[in-house]
Protein backbone atom coordinates (compact mmCIF):
# COMPACT_ATOMS: atom_id res chain seq x y z
CA UNK A 1 0.00 0.00 0.00
CA UNK A 2 3.01 2.40 -1.04
CA UNK A 3 0.95 4.99 -2.53
CA UNK A 4 -0.14 8.31 -2.19
CA UNK A 5 -3.84 8.63 -2.27
CA UNK A 6 -5.87 12.04 -3.90
CA UNK A 7 -7.75 13.15 -0.72
CA UNK A 8 -10.44 15.08 -1.68
CA UNK A 9 -13.11 17.02 0.60
CA UNK A 10 -16.62 15.80 -1.29
CA UNK A 11 -19.79 14.58 -0.59
CA UNK A 12 -21.01 10.91 -0.79
CA UNK A 13 -22.94 11.60 -3.96
CA UNK A 14 -19.41 13.02 -5.48
CA UNK A 15 -17.65 10.41 -4.24
CA UNK A 16 -19.88 7.72 -5.74
CA UNK A 17 -19.12 10.06 -9.08
CA UNK A 18 -15.71 9.61 -8.93
CA UNK A 19 -15.98 6.03 -8.23
CA UNK A 20 -18.08 5.12 -11.39
CA UNK A 21 -15.35 7.66 -13.19
CA UNK A 22 -12.44 6.17 -11.61
CA UNK A 23 -13.42 2.53 -12.57
CA UNK A 24 -14.04 3.59 -16.54
CA UNK A 25 -17.84 2.82 -16.50
CA UNK A 26 -19.02 2.87 -20.25
CA UNK A 27 -22.13 3.24 -19.84
CA UNK A 28 -24.50 5.19 -17.40
CA UNK A 29 -28.60 5.63 -17.86
CA UNK A 30 -30.41 8.21 -16.02
CA UNK A 31 -33.50 9.92 -15.57
CA UNK A 32 -32.04 13.11 -14.74
CA UNK A 33 -35.42 14.82 -12.32
CA UNK A 34 -36.06 14.40 -8.87
CA UNK A 35 -35.58 11.92 -7.41
CA UNK A 36 -32.22 11.93 -8.98
CA UNK A 37 -29.22 12.89 -7.21
CA UNK A 38 -26.02 14.80 -8.35
CA UNK A 39 -24.34 11.66 -8.42
CA UNK A 40 -25.53 11.77 -12.23
CA UNK A 41 -25.26 16.02 -11.97
CA UNK A 42 -21.72 15.35 -11.75
CA UNK A 43 -21.11 12.21 -13.97
CA UNK A 44 -22.36 14.33 -16.29
CA UNK A 45 -19.80 17.21 -16.19
CA UNK A 46 -16.89 15.00 -16.11
CA UNK A 47 -18.48 13.69 -19.66
CA UNK A 48 -18.73 17.73 -20.61
CA UNK A 49 -15.70 18.94 -19.27
CA UNK A 50 -13.90 16.29 -21.64
CA UNK A 51 -12.41 14.31 -18.21
CA UNK A 52 -13.66 11.02 -19.07
CA UNK A 53 -13.13 9.01 -22.31
CA UNK A 54 -15.60 5.95 -23.41
CA UNK A 55 -18.02 7.09 -21.52
CA UNK A 56 -21.83 7.12 -23.24
CA UNK A 57 -24.43 9.05 -20.89
CA UNK A 58 -28.11 7.73 -21.95
CA UNK A 59 -30.71 10.27 -20.62
CA UNK A 60 -33.99 8.31 -20.63
CA UNK A 61 -37.46 9.18 -19.65
CA UNK A 62 -37.81 7.06 -15.85
CA UNK A 63 -35.89 4.77 -14.05
CA UNK A 64 -37.59 1.85 -15.14
CA UNK A 65 -36.04 2.70 -18.41
CA UNK A 66 -32.62 3.63 -16.82
CA UNK A 67 -32.17 0.22 -15.51
CA UNK A 68 -33.35 -1.14 -18.96
CA UNK A 69 -30.78 0.49 -20.60
CA UNK A 70 -28.21 -0.57 -18.26
CA UNK A 71 -29.05 -3.82 -18.69
CA UNK A 72 -28.26 -3.72 -22.54
CA UNK A 73 -25.56 -1.89 -22.30
CA UNK A 74 -24.28 -4.41 -19.83
CA UNK A 75 -25.68 -7.35 -22.10
CA UNK A 76 -22.75 -6.33 -24.69
CA UNK A 77 -20.47 -6.05 -22.03
CA UNK A 78 -20.11 -2.75 -21.22
CA UNK A 79 -19.53 -1.74 -17.79
CA UNK A 80 -22.66 0.21 -17.16
CA UNK A 81 -23.52 2.21 -14.02
CA UNK A 82 -26.81 3.92 -12.41
CA UNK A 83 -27.87 6.01 -9.49
CA UNK A 84 -31.46 6.23 -7.98
CA UNK A 85 -33.19 6.83 -4.65
CA UNK A 86 -36.59 6.07 -3.14
CA UNK A 87 -39.65 6.03 -5.24
CA UNK A 88 -37.13 5.79 -8.51
CA UNK A 89 -35.73 2.67 -7.18
CA UNK A 90 -38.92 1.42 -6.29
CA UNK A 91 -40.09 2.18 -10.10
CA UNK A 92 -36.97 0.46 -11.07
CA UNK A 93 -37.99 -2.82 -9.36
CA UNK A 94 -39.59 -5.39 -12.13
CA UNK A 95 -36.23 -4.43 -14.19
CA UNK A 96 -33.62 -5.41 -11.11
CA UNK A 97 -34.84 -8.90 -11.71
CA UNK A 98 -34.14 -8.74 -15.30
CA UNK A 99 -30.77 -7.57 -14.32
CA UNK A 100 -30.27 -10.03 -11.95
CA UNK A 101 -31.92 -12.83 -13.65
CA UNK A 102 -29.84 -12.03 -16.76
CA UNK A 103 -26.50 -12.32 -14.60
CA UNK A 104 -25.74 -8.93 -15.26
CA UNK A 105 -22.90 -7.04 -13.28
CA UNK A 106 -24.36 -3.48 -13.46
CA UNK A 107 -23.40 -2.05 -10.17
CA UNK A 108 -25.99 0.89 -8.43
CA UNK A 109 -25.98 3.67 -5.98
CA UNK A 110 -28.88 4.08 -4.20
CA UNK A 111 -29.29 7.20 -2.46
CA UNK A 112 -31.44 5.99 0.90
CA UNK A 113 -34.78 8.04 1.35
CA UNK A 114 -37.75 7.34 3.06
CA UNK A 115 -40.81 6.25 0.82
CA UNK A 116 -43.66 8.30 -0.22
CA UNK A 117 -46.54 9.25 1.44
CA UNK A 118 -46.02 11.67 2.97
CA UNK A 119 -43.23 13.18 0.43
CA UNK A 120 -40.14 13.08 2.19
CA UNK A 121 -36.33 13.22 1.02
CA UNK A 122 -34.43 12.22 4.71
CA UNK A 123 -32.88 9.08 5.17
CA UNK A 124 -34.64 5.88 5.34
CA UNK A 125 -33.43 2.12 4.86
CA UNK A 126 -36.62 0.77 3.68
CA UNK A 127 -36.38 1.54 -0.35
CA UNK A 128 -33.10 -0.77 -0.69
CA UNK A 129 -34.11 -3.46 1.80
CA UNK A 130 -37.41 -3.62 -0.13
CA UNK A 131 -35.65 -4.97 -2.87
CA UNK A 132 -33.89 -7.54 -0.89
CA UNK A 133 -35.18 -10.59 -2.66
CA UNK A 134 -34.35 -9.38 -6.30
CA UNK A 135 -30.87 -11.15 -6.65
CA UNK A 136 -28.68 -7.81 -5.91
CA UNK A 137 -25.86 -7.80 -3.83
CA UNK A 138 -26.15 -4.98 -0.98
CA UNK A 139 -23.26 -2.69 0.83
CA UNK A 140 -24.49 -0.11 2.99
CA UNK A 141 -21.99 2.84 3.54
CA UNK A 142 -21.02 4.17 6.58
CA UNK A 143 -19.14 7.24 5.49
CA UNK A 144 -18.48 8.88 2.06
CA UNK A 145 -15.15 6.91 1.67
CA UNK A 146 -16.78 3.42 2.14
CA UNK A 147 -19.63 4.82 -0.24
CA UNK A 148 -16.03 5.30 -3.32
CA UNK A 149 -14.47 1.94 -1.90
CA UNK A 150 -17.52 0.15 -2.38
CA UNK A 151 -18.57 1.37 -5.65
CA UNK A 152 -14.91 0.07 -7.07
CA UNK A 153 -15.06 -2.96 -5.49
CA UNK A 154 -18.47 -3.77 -5.90
CA UNK A 155 -17.39 -4.07 -9.83
CA UNK A 156 -14.85 -6.54 -8.85
CA UNK A 157 -17.31 -9.05 -7.14
CA UNK A 158 -19.67 -8.38 -9.06
CA UNK A 159 -17.97 -9.25 -12.69
CA UNK A 160 -16.81 -12.44 -11.09
CA UNK A 161 -19.61 -13.96 -9.86
CA UNK A 162 -22.06 -12.37 -12.96
CA UNK A 163 -24.81 -10.23 -10.48
CA UNK A 164 -25.21 -6.85 -9.74
CA UNK A 165 -24.67 -5.28 -6.66
CA UNK A 166 -26.09 -1.86 -5.25
CA UNK A 167 -24.36 0.25 -3.44
CA UNK A 168 -26.21 2.16 -0.57
CA UNK A 169 -25.51 5.56 0.79
CA UNK A 170 -27.58 7.72 3.62
CA UNK A 171 -29.32 10.61 2.12
CA UNK A 172 -28.25 13.81 3.51
CA UNK A 173 -25.74 12.24 6.17
CA UNK A 174 -23.60 11.18 3.17
CA UNK A 175 -25.32 11.99 0.22
CA UNK A 176 -24.71 16.13 0.91
CA UNK A 177 -22.08 16.02 3.74
CA UNK A 178 -18.81 16.70 2.81
CA UNK A 179 -15.88 15.31 4.55
CA UNK A 180 -12.44 13.70 3.68
CA UNK A 181 -11.99 10.90 0.86
CA UNK A 182 -9.07 8.97 -0.06
CA UNK A 183 -9.14 8.34 -3.82
CA UNK A 184 -7.04 5.93 -5.26
CA UNK A 185 -4.70 7.30 -8.19
CA UNK A 186 -6.56 6.26 -11.83
CA UNK A 187 -3.43 3.70 -12.72
CA UNK A 188 -3.94 1.86 -9.35
CA UNK A 189 -7.31 1.31 -9.69
CA UNK A 190 -7.36 0.48 -13.18
CA UNK A 191 -4.50 -2.51 -12.00
CA UNK A 192 -7.40 -3.41 -8.91
CA UNK A 193 -10.14 -3.57 -11.64
CA UNK A 194 -9.21 -4.37 -15.00
CA UNK A 195 -11.34 -3.87 -18.01
CA UNK A 196 -14.37 -6.05 -17.41
CA UNK A 197 -13.92 -9.78 -19.48
CA UNK A 198 -17.65 -10.91 -19.50
CA UNK A 199 -18.66 -14.30 -20.71
CA UNK A 200 -20.96 -13.42 -23.11
CA UNK A 201 -22.33 -10.24 -24.95
CA UNK A 202 -24.71 -9.53 -27.26
CA UNK A 203 -22.48 -8.54 -29.56
CA UNK A 204 -20.37 -11.75 -29.84
CA UNK A 205 -22.06 -12.94 -33.45
CA UNK A 206 -20.40 -15.74 -33.40
CA UNK A 207 -21.16 -17.07 -30.53
CA UNK A 208 -24.61 -15.57 -30.66
CA UNK A 209 -27.01 -16.25 -27.41
CA UNK A 210 -30.45 -15.35 -26.44
CA UNK A 211 -31.42 -13.20 -23.80
CA UNK A 212 -34.98 -12.96 -22.09
CA UNK A 213 -35.87 -16.50 -23.29
CA UNK A 214 -38.77 -18.57 -22.11
CA UNK A 215 -38.01 -21.20 -18.96
CA UNK A 216 -40.31 -23.39 -18.86
CA UNK A 217 -41.01 -25.54 -15.39
CA UNK A 218 -38.63 -27.96 -16.94
CA UNK A 219 -35.39 -25.08 -16.24
CA UNK A 220 -36.94 -22.52 -14.48
CA UNK A 221 -35.73 -24.01 -10.86
CA UNK A 222 -32.46 -24.20 -12.02
CA UNK A 223 -31.41 -20.88 -13.52
CA UNK A 224 -32.64 -19.68 -9.63
CA UNK A 225 -30.67 -22.17 -7.65
CA UNK A 226 -27.55 -20.96 -9.95
CA UNK A 227 -28.44 -17.42 -8.61
CA UNK A 228 -28.42 -18.41 -5.25
CA UNK A 229 -25.07 -20.28 -5.90
CA UNK A 230 -23.64 -17.02 -7.07
CA UNK A 231 -24.54 -15.60 -4.10
CA UNK A 232 -23.04 -18.05 -1.82
CA UNK A 233 -19.57 -17.57 -4.05
CA UNK A 234 -20.09 -14.13 -3.82
CA UNK A 235 -19.51 -14.55 -0.05
CA UNK A 236 -15.71 -15.68 -0.63
CA UNK A 237 -15.18 -13.31 -3.16
CA UNK A 238 -15.94 -10.51 -0.76
CA UNK A 239 -13.49 -11.69 1.18
CA UNK A 240 -11.08 -12.09 -1.37
CA UNK A 241 -11.48 -8.81 -3.11
CA UNK A 242 -12.44 -7.26 0.44
CA UNK A 243 -8.76 -8.42 1.35
CA UNK A 244 -6.77 -7.69 -2.02
CA UNK A 245 -8.57 -3.40 -1.23
CA UNK A 246 -6.79 -3.63 2.25
CA UNK A 247 -3.58 -5.03 0.81
CA UNK A 248 -3.61 -2.64 -1.93
CA UNK A 249 -5.11 0.96 -0.41
CA UNK A 250 -4.60 0.49 3.02
CA UNK A 251 -8.34 0.19 4.09
CA UNK A 252 -9.59 -3.50 4.87
CA UNK A 253 -13.25 -4.75 4.21
CA UNK A 254 -12.95 -8.68 4.23
CA UNK A 255 -15.21 -8.72 6.76
CA UNK A 256 -18.90 -8.36 5.46
CA UNK A 257 -19.38 -7.63 9.38
CA UNK A 258 -17.26 -4.64 10.29
CA UNK A 259 -16.62 -5.67 14.40
CA UNK A 260 -15.45 -2.43 16.77
CA UNK A 261 -14.56 -3.34 20.54
CA UNK A 262 -17.00 -6.59 20.41
CA UNK A 263 -14.03 -8.58 21.96
CA UNK A 264 -15.06 -8.74 25.82
CA UNK A 265 -18.87 -7.14 25.02
CA UNK A 266 -21.13 -7.88 26.58
CA UNK A 267 -23.65 -6.61 24.41
CA UNK A 268 -23.44 -4.92 21.13
CA UNK A 269 -25.89 -2.43 18.49
CA UNK A 270 -26.08 -4.02 15.03
CA UNK A 271 -26.96 -2.06 12.11
CA UNK A 272 -26.42 -0.97 8.47
CA UNK A 273 -25.16 2.36 7.02
CA UNK A 274 -24.33 5.74 8.51
CA UNK A 275 -25.56 5.42 11.87
CA UNK A 276 -22.87 3.09 12.66
CA UNK A 277 -20.46 5.99 12.52
CA UNK A 278 -22.38 7.34 15.52
CA UNK A 279 -23.04 4.54 17.00
CA UNK A 280 -18.84 3.69 17.43
CA UNK A 281 -18.59 7.35 18.60
CA UNK A 282 -21.25 6.37 21.56
CA UNK A 283 -19.38 2.97 22.37
CA UNK A 284 -16.52 5.04 22.89
CA UNK A 285 -18.44 7.18 25.05
CA UNK A 286 -19.99 3.86 27.00
CA UNK A 287 -16.81 2.52 27.32
CA UNK A 288 -15.14 4.98 29.09
CA UNK A 289 -18.47 5.16 31.45
CA UNK A 290 -17.97 1.25 32.33
CA UNK A 291 -20.25 -0.28 29.13
CA UNK A 292 -19.14 -3.75 27.98
CA UNK A 293 -20.51 -2.64 24.51
CA UNK A 294 -19.20 -3.00 21.50
CA UNK A 295 -20.66 -2.49 17.53
CA UNK A 296 -21.35 -4.45 14.14
CA UNK A 297 -21.66 -3.05 10.89
CA UNK A 298 -23.29 -5.00 8.79
CA UNK A 299 -21.45 -3.81 5.38
CA UNK A 300 -23.11 -6.05 3.11
CA UNK A 301 -27.10 -7.12 3.32
CA UNK A 302 -26.64 -9.41 0.26
CA UNK A 303 -25.81 -12.02 0.14
CA UNK A 304 -26.28 -11.89 4.09
CA UNK A 305 -23.29 -12.75 6.13
CA UNK A 306 -24.73 -15.45 8.37
CA UNK A 307 -21.27 -17.31 9.80
CA UNK A 308 -19.59 -14.03 10.38
CA UNK A 309 -23.39 -13.13 12.40
CA UNK A 310 -23.43 -16.74 14.35
CA UNK A 311 -19.48 -16.65 15.43
CA UNK A 312 -20.30 -13.10 16.74
CA UNK A 313 -24.01 -14.68 18.45
CA UNK A 314 -22.24 -17.00 20.01
CA UNK A 315 -20.08 -14.29 22.04
CA UNK A 316 -22.31 -11.95 23.44
CA UNK A 317 -25.09 -11.90 25.49
CA UNK A 318 -27.78 -9.63 23.67
CA UNK A 319 -27.33 -8.23 20.56
CA UNK A 320 -29.74 -4.44 19.91
CA UNK A 321 -30.54 -4.36 16.31
CA UNK A 322 -30.89 -0.74 14.94
CA UNK A 323 -33.22 -0.51 12.10
CA UNK A 324 -33.93 2.35 10.40
CA UNK A 325 -36.30 0.68 8.17
CA UNK A 326 -39.32 -1.42 8.53
CA UNK A 327 -41.66 -4.12 7.35
CA UNK A 328 -45.25 -3.42 8.05
CA UNK A 329 -46.96 -6.49 9.58
CA UNK A 330 -43.70 -7.64 11.26
CA UNK A 331 -40.45 -6.12 12.09
CA UNK A 332 -37.43 -4.27 11.00
CA UNK A 333 -35.78 -6.09 8.27
CA UNK A 334 -31.90 -6.76 9.56
CA UNK A 335 -33.36 -7.82 12.85
CA UNK A 336 -36.08 -10.32 10.96
CA UNK A 337 -33.03 -11.49 9.07
CA UNK A 338 -30.41 -11.51 11.70
CA UNK A 339 -32.81 -13.48 14.32
CA UNK A 340 -33.81 -16.50 11.21
CA UNK A 341 -29.73 -16.30 10.69
CA UNK A 342 -29.06 -17.82 14.09
CA UNK A 343 -32.51 -19.92 14.63
CA UNK A 344 -30.85 -23.16 14.27
CA UNK A 345 -27.72 -22.38 15.60
CA UNK A 346 -26.57 -23.08 19.68
CA UNK A 347 -26.35 -18.93 19.57
CA UNK A 348 -29.08 -17.23 21.05
CA UNK A 349 -28.31 -13.85 22.46
CA UNK A 350 -30.91 -11.77 23.68
CA UNK A 351 -31.86 -9.73 20.67
CA UNK A 352 -34.35 -6.45 21.16
CA UNK A 353 -35.27 -4.61 17.88
CA UNK A 354 -34.91 -0.80 18.00
CA UNK A 355 -36.74 1.49 15.51
CA UNK A 356 -34.86 4.41 15.27
CA UNK A 357 -34.20 7.50 12.52
CA UNK A 358 -37.21 6.46 10.18
CA UNK A 359 -37.58 9.33 7.43
CA UNK A 360 -34.35 11.21 9.05
CA UNK A 361 -34.93 11.29 12.60
CA UNK A 362 -31.48 12.24 14.16
CA UNK A 363 -30.35 9.71 15.84
CA UNK A 364 -27.60 10.75 18.69
CA UNK A 365 -24.72 9.26 20.73
CA UNK A 366 -27.43 9.81 23.62
CA UNK A 367 -29.83 8.09 22.07
CA UNK A 368 -27.72 5.04 21.59
CA UNK A 369 -26.72 5.57 25.44
CA UNK A 370 -30.34 5.59 26.39
CA UNK A 371 -30.52 1.82 24.24
CA UNK A 372 -27.50 0.73 26.67
CA UNK A 373 -29.46 1.52 29.79
CA UNK A 374 -32.35 -0.36 28.32
CA UNK A 375 -30.27 -3.25 27.13
CA UNK A 376 -28.33 -3.20 30.41
CA UNK A 377 -31.72 -3.71 32.13
CA UNK A 378 -32.81 -6.59 30.03
CA UNK A 379 -29.69 -8.60 30.08
CA UNK A 380 -29.13 -8.38 33.82
CA UNK A 381 -32.81 -9.30 34.85
CA UNK A 382 -32.84 -11.83 31.92
CA UNK A 383 -36.34 -10.56 30.64
CA UNK A 384 -37.14 -8.58 27.62
CA UNK A 385 -39.16 -5.84 27.83
CA UNK A 386 -40.62 -6.02 24.50
CA UNK A 387 -39.33 -7.67 21.36
CA UNK A 388 -40.08 -4.61 19.35
CA UNK A 389 -39.66 -0.73 19.92
CA UNK A 390 -40.47 2.30 18.35
CA UNK A 391 -37.31 4.42 19.84
CA UNK A 392 -38.24 8.00 18.97
CA UNK A 393 -42.06 7.55 19.06
CA UNK A 394 -43.69 11.09 20.56
CA UNK A 395 -45.96 9.96 23.65
CA UNK B 1 -13.30 18.85 18.16
CA UNK B 2 -15.03 22.01 17.27
CA UNK B 3 -18.46 22.49 15.96
CA UNK B 4 -19.55 25.41 14.51
CA UNK B 5 -22.86 26.09 13.36
CA UNK B 6 -24.12 28.83 10.48
CA UNK B 7 -26.94 30.70 10.26
CA UNK B 8 -27.84 32.48 7.19
CA UNK B 9 -30.98 32.87 4.38
CA UNK B 10 -31.19 30.51 1.43
CA UNK B 11 -29.30 32.39 -1.44
CA UNK B 12 -26.75 33.74 0.86
CA UNK B 13 -24.50 30.38 0.58
CA UNK B 14 -24.17 29.76 4.24
CA UNK B 15 -23.68 25.90 3.12
CA UNK B 16 -21.02 26.85 0.76
CA UNK B 17 -19.44 29.05 3.73
CA UNK B 18 -19.51 25.97 5.89
CA UNK B 19 -17.91 23.67 2.97
CA UNK B 20 -15.17 26.37 2.45
CA UNK B 21 -14.33 26.57 6.21
CA UNK B 22 -13.84 23.02 5.76
CA UNK B 23 -11.78 22.67 3.05
CA UNK B 24 -9.65 25.43 4.64
CA UNK B 25 -9.41 23.10 8.02
CA UNK B 26 -8.61 20.35 5.64
CA UNK B 27 -5.82 22.16 3.63
CA UNK B 28 -4.19 22.59 7.57
CA UNK B 29 -4.45 18.75 7.57
CA UNK B 30 -7.46 18.66 9.41
CA UNK B 31 -9.92 16.06 9.30
CA UNK B 32 -13.52 17.73 8.72
CA UNK B 33 -17.08 17.32 7.64
CA UNK B 34 -19.26 19.86 6.89
CA UNK B 35 -23.27 19.81 5.95
CA UNK B 36 -26.36 21.30 5.61
CA UNK B 37 -29.31 21.50 7.66
CA UNK B 38 -31.04 18.26 6.35
CA UNK B 39 -34.28 20.45 5.24
CA UNK B 40 -36.06 22.01 2.77
CA UNK B 41 -34.41 25.00 1.15
CA UNK B 42 -36.06 28.40 0.12
CA UNK B 43 -34.61 31.15 -1.08
CA UNK B 44 -34.70 33.76 2.17
CA UNK B 45 -35.69 30.99 4.71
CA UNK B 46 -33.79 30.72 7.43
CA UNK B 47 -30.72 28.35 6.72
CA UNK B 48 -28.48 26.20 8.81
CA UNK B 49 -24.82 24.78 8.03
CA UNK B 50 -22.81 22.52 10.20
CA UNK B 51 -18.60 22.36 9.81
CA UNK B 52 -16.97 19.78 11.92
CA UNK B 53 -13.01 20.27 12.67
CA UNK B 54 -10.75 17.39 14.40
CA UNK B 55 -7.38 16.12 14.97
CA UNK B 56 -9.02 12.91 14.15
CA UNK B 57 -11.34 11.18 11.65
CA UNK B 58 -14.86 12.35 12.43
CA UNK B 59 -17.49 9.12 12.85
CA UNK B 60 -19.86 11.09 14.40
CA UNK B 61 -23.06 11.36 11.93
CA UNK B 62 -25.70 13.61 13.55
CA UNK B 63 -26.97 17.26 13.58
CA UNK B 64 -24.85 19.98 16.18
CA UNK B 65 -26.77 20.96 18.73
CA UNK B 66 -24.22 22.04 21.15
CA UNK B 67 -21.85 24.46 19.08
CA UNK B 68 -18.64 25.88 19.88
CA UNK B 69 -19.05 28.43 17.38
CA UNK B 70 -22.23 30.11 15.97
CA UNK B 71 -21.71 32.42 12.84
CA UNK B 72 -24.61 34.55 11.77
CA UNK B 73 -24.67 35.67 8.15
CA UNK B 74 -27.98 37.85 8.32
CA UNK B 75 -28.85 40.28 11.01
CA UNK B 76 -32.13 40.07 10.75
CA UNK B 77 -32.10 36.59 11.89
CA UNK B 78 -31.29 37.87 14.73
CA UNK B 79 -34.86 39.17 15.60
CA UNK B 80 -36.57 35.44 14.54
CA UNK B 81 -33.71 32.90 15.42
CA UNK B 82 -32.28 32.04 18.64
CA UNK B 83 -28.70 31.18 17.62
CA UNK B 84 -27.15 30.96 20.60
CA UNK B 85 -29.45 27.69 21.23
CA UNK B 86 -26.98 25.18 22.87
CA UNK B 87 -24.10 27.11 22.39
CA UNK B 88 -20.98 26.03 24.77
CA UNK B 89 -20.31 27.97 27.58
CA UNK B 90 -17.03 29.67 26.64
CA UNK B 91 -18.66 29.69 23.21
CA UNK B 92 -17.82 32.53 20.05
CA UNK B 93 -20.81 34.53 17.86
CA UNK B 94 -19.69 35.75 15.16
CA UNK B 95 -22.35 38.25 13.64
CA UNK B 96 -22.36 39.82 10.06
CA UNK B 97 -24.31 43.15 11.38
CA UNK B 98 -23.07 47.15 11.64
CA UNK B 99 -24.94 47.41 15.06
CA UNK B 100 -22.74 47.70 18.29
CA UNK B 101 -21.94 44.88 20.56
CA UNK B 102 -24.15 46.37 22.83
CA UNK B 103 -27.22 46.70 20.78
CA UNK B 104 -26.41 42.79 19.34
CA UNK B 105 -25.85 41.78 22.78
CA UNK B 106 -29.43 42.60 23.63
CA UNK B 107 -30.81 40.57 21.39
CA UNK B 108 -28.69 36.96 22.31
CA UNK B 109 -30.71 34.84 24.61
CA UNK B 110 -26.87 33.62 25.66
CA UNK B 111 -24.01 36.09 26.37
CA UNK B 112 -21.07 34.21 24.45
CA UNK B 113 -17.67 34.30 26.20
CA UNK B 114 -16.32 35.77 22.82
CA UNK B 115 -18.31 38.05 20.63
CA UNK B 116 -17.00 38.85 17.17
CA UNK B 117 -18.75 41.53 14.57
CA UNK B 118 -18.26 42.48 11.17
CA UNK B 119 -20.14 44.75 9.05
CA UNK B 120 -19.55 41.72 5.77
CA UNK B 121 -22.56 42.84 4.08
CA UNK B 122 -21.06 46.50 3.31
CA UNK B 123 -17.84 44.39 2.80
CA UNK B 124 -19.42 42.41 0.13
CA UNK B 125 -21.17 45.00 -1.79
CA UNK B 126 -17.93 46.92 -1.84
CA UNK B 127 -15.95 44.27 -3.20
CA UNK B 128 -17.91 41.87 -4.51
CA UNK B 129 -20.86 43.94 -5.76
CA UNK B 130 -23.20 41.84 -3.96
CA UNK B 131 -24.91 41.49 -0.54
CA UNK B 132 -23.65 37.70 -0.72
CA UNK B 133 -21.63 37.79 2.57
CA UNK B 134 -20.70 33.92 2.80
CA UNK B 135 -16.63 34.25 1.92
CA UNK B 136 -16.59 37.58 3.36
CA UNK B 137 -17.51 36.58 6.42
CA UNK B 138 -14.97 33.42 6.94
CA UNK B 139 -12.04 35.67 6.99
CA UNK B 140 -13.86 37.09 10.76
CA UNK B 141 -13.98 33.44 11.23
CA UNK B 142 -10.32 32.98 11.34
CA UNK B 143 -9.56 36.26 13.26
CA UNK B 144 -11.86 35.14 15.75
CA UNK B 145 -11.56 31.44 16.30
CA UNK B 146 -7.96 31.03 14.66
CA UNK B 147 -9.23 27.38 13.74
CA UNK B 148 -7.82 28.37 10.16
CA UNK B 149 -5.41 30.89 9.01
CA UNK B 150 -6.60 33.52 6.52
CA UNK B 151 -4.39 32.27 3.89
CA UNK B 152 -6.31 28.97 4.45
CA UNK B 153 -9.57 30.60 4.04
CA UNK B 154 -8.65 32.68 0.91
CA UNK B 155 -6.79 29.62 -0.82
CA UNK B 156 -10.29 27.23 0.35
CA UNK B 157 -12.37 30.00 -1.88
CA UNK B 158 -10.19 30.37 -4.61
CA UNK B 159 -10.31 26.33 -5.04
CA UNK B 160 -14.54 26.66 -5.36
CA UNK B 161 -13.70 30.25 -7.13
CA UNK B 162 -11.74 30.40 -10.01
CA UNK B 163 -10.43 33.50 -11.68
CA UNK B 164 -10.94 37.08 -10.75
CA UNK B 165 -14.45 35.87 -9.28
CA UNK B 166 -11.96 33.84 -6.74
CA UNK B 167 -9.78 36.75 -6.18
CA UNK B 168 -12.46 38.98 -5.81
CA UNK B 169 -13.73 36.66 -3.03
CA UNK B 170 -10.72 36.25 -1.32
CA UNK B 171 -10.03 40.00 -0.63
CA UNK B 172 -13.42 40.13 0.72
CA UNK B 173 -12.24 37.74 3.15
CA UNK B 174 -9.17 39.52 3.84
CA UNK B 175 -10.93 42.49 4.65
CA UNK B 176 -12.98 41.17 7.19
CA UNK B 177 -10.17 40.13 8.57
CA UNK B 178 -9.21 42.99 8.85
CA UNK B 179 -12.22 44.57 10.23
CA UNK B 180 -13.84 42.20 12.15
CA UNK B 181 -14.34 43.30 16.42
CA UNK B 182 -13.47 41.28 18.81
CA UNK B 183 -14.85 41.49 22.42
CA UNK B 184 -13.98 38.97 25.43
CA UNK B 185 -16.85 39.10 27.52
Amino acid sequence: MDYKPIKKVISGNYAAAYAAKHARVEVVAAYPITPQTSIIEKISEFIANGEVENLQYVPVESEHSAMAACIGASATGARAFTATSAQGLALMHEMLHWASGARLPIVMVDVNRAMAPPWSVWDDQTDSLAQRDTGWMQFYAENNQEVYDGVLMAFKVAETVNLPAMIVESAFILSHTYDVVEMIPQELVDEFLPPRKPLYTLTDFDNPIAVGALGTPADYYEFRYKIEKAMEEAREVIHKVGREFGEKFGRDYSQMIELYRTEDAEFVFMGLGSLMGTVKQAVDVLRSEGYKVGAAKVRWFRPFPKEELYELAKHVEGIAVLDRNFSFGQEGILFNEAKGALYNTDAKPIMKNYIVGLGGRDFTVSDVRKIAENMKKIIESRKLDREIEWYHLKR
Amino acid sequence: MIEIRFHGRGGQGAVTAANILASAAFLEGKYVQAFPFFGVERRGAPVTAFTRIDEKPIRIKTQIYEPDVVVVLDPSLLDTVDVTAGLKDGGTVIINTEKSKEEVLEKLKKKPAKLALVDATTIALEVLGLPITNTAILGAVAKATGVVTLEHVQKAIQDVFSGALGEKNAKAAAEAFEKTETYEL
